[in-house]
């Protein structure tokens, strides 16, 4: 067990290796409750929340999600989230775990001037991502709704072994998989059925190298308060629409996120990464693949050199050679 | 936990065998979890007892491995670059990390005092 953002975290059960492949080829089940819950509701809800993100949240309708961010007004992202919309005029942020406070203060900064109620739920949901190829098929006979109608970033309401939860079709791991927002008094009954239908409980370890294979940026890491978030190449999170924050979106991002393929050595966050020599970035995330059987990295680097397709990784004082992958790493 | 009363361990979690092997124990190879690459040193160089001469890498993280005693590394064991999970699978056996030619041992535990420090 690990502290993170507040939490006792388990980090591994039976090995990050087992658990990462259980995923990717079964099924596994993390106890994600320590991410943060907002319910916004309100006439002014919708208007108050293309204000506060980049993504165009008119577009969402009841019961479907989408992925976004939070801007900040001095460039950077005070976090990226996901945005569920539960009925006209009420949606569910689900946000980092780390992030909660500043997210909710800075919410609450904005949300002035909007016909808008702002709830903080966090300590009221537990949420259990059940992810893996099988996770469908686990599931269904245990849900009282139709999974196979349930098309990715649907959310509904459901009954998961007789308890009331809500169901989404969403995910951090680059797996198919639902994630179940259950009341926290009952979450630790759902996950042990959770187990007993086979279902392989996985820890941070194995959701750190799952979301690296998927090329998925973490909060922290590949998104701060200061790095531009149009380094990385999710410039369709960004919509055409005024929203806080805007002039730093539209300035040109001065690094690029890239990733990174060793033949041996792990890197981590922080190394060097180089161009014949002369620094141009930093590693933001590394790993060894258990997929693919390499070493696998994000790392930020100037936008001149992002185009190079052979870097060095300084490891120990000592250069490495590692070549440009295109993300993802790894698609199922 | 494995704790063989024949080696001699350090708080840092490495073991010294009498014939100047060493390894990480069977509890560090636990926490580390799954073992991925080892960086060995370079046989003939002159080591400190505490000092760091090779890394562990796991999935998660990097761990420095520190001599148990002062002394010169006279064997590596090769196995390791192609299997390095073998520190996981026999942290006394064949995840041995290096051998050295003692001088002078570091401030080291025997098996009981090493496994009762680490329950």
């Amino acid at each position: 067990m690990v502290p993170f953002g507040g939490w006792d975290m388990p980090v591994q059960y039976a090995g990050v290796k087992a658990e990462h492949d259980a995923v990717r080829s079964r099924a596994g089940v993390f106890d994600v409750s320590h991410m943060g819950e907002f319910r916004v509701t309100g006439e002014g809800a919708l208007a108050f929340l293309q204000s506060v993100t980049t993504n165009d949240v008119s577009k969402l309708r009841p019961g479907r999600a989408h992925y976004n961010w939070l801007p900040g007004v001095a460039g950077g992202l005070v976090d990226d989230i996901y945005v569920y919309m539960v009925r006209e005029g009420e949606y569910l942020l689900v946000v980092n775990a780390s992030n909660v406070a500043k997210d909710w203060a800075h919410l609450q900064a904005h949300a002035a001037g909007f016909d808008v109620q702002l709830s903080d739920e966090s300590d009221r949901w537990s949420l259990l991502a059940v992810q893996g190829p099988l996770a469908e098929n686990l599931l269904q006979p245990h849900v009282s709704v139709n999974l196979a109608e349930k098309k990715k970033n649907a959310f509904f309401p459901a009954r998961l072994f007789g308890f009331d939860v809500m169901l989404a079709r969403t995910g951090y791991t680059g797996e198919d998989g639902f994630e179940v927002f259950v009341d926290a008094s009952e979450a630790e009954t759902v996950w042990d059925k959770l187990l007993a239908i086979g279902i392989t409980p996985a820890g941070l370890g194995a959701r750190d190298t799952l979301r690296l294979e998927a090329g998925l940026p973490l909060y922290g890491h590949e998104f701060s308060d200061t790095i531009h978030p149009l380094s990385s190449s999710y410039t369709w999170v960004v919509k055409d629409k005024a929203h806080v924050g805007r002039e730093h979106i539209d300035l040109a991002p001065p690094h690029r996120l890239i990733g990174l393929r060793l033949e041996r050595v792990p890197v981590r966050e922080g190394y060097p990464v180089k161009v014949g020599g002369q620094v141009v970035g930093h590693v933001t995330s590394g790993t060894s693949s258990p997929t693919l059987g390499h070493p696998i990295a994000l790392a930020l680097v100037d936008a001149a050199h992002a185009g190079a397709d052979v870097f060095e990784v300084e490891v120990r004082g000592k250069d490495h050679s590692a070549t440009r992958m295109e993300l993802p790493f790894y698609k199922r | 936990m494995n704790t063989p009363n024949e080696l001699k361990y350090a708080a840092s979690h490495e073991w010294l065998a009498a014939d100047g092997t060493v390894g990480i124990s069977d509890f560090a190879q636990d926490q580390l979890g799954d073992v991925v690459y080892v960086e060995l040193p370079e046989v003939g160089r002159e080591v400190k007892a505490g000092e760091t001469v090779a890394v562990v890498e796991s999935v998660k993280t990097a761990s420095d491995i520190y001599a148990p005693a002062t002394g010169t590394i006279t064997a590596v064991n090769g196995e390791l670059s192609g299997t390095p999970e073998l520190v996981n699978s026999g942290p006394y056996e064949g995840g041995w990390l290096f051998r050295m030619d003692v001088t002078k041992e570091g401030d080291l535990m025997d098996a009981g005092a090493y496994a009762s420090a680490n329950n």
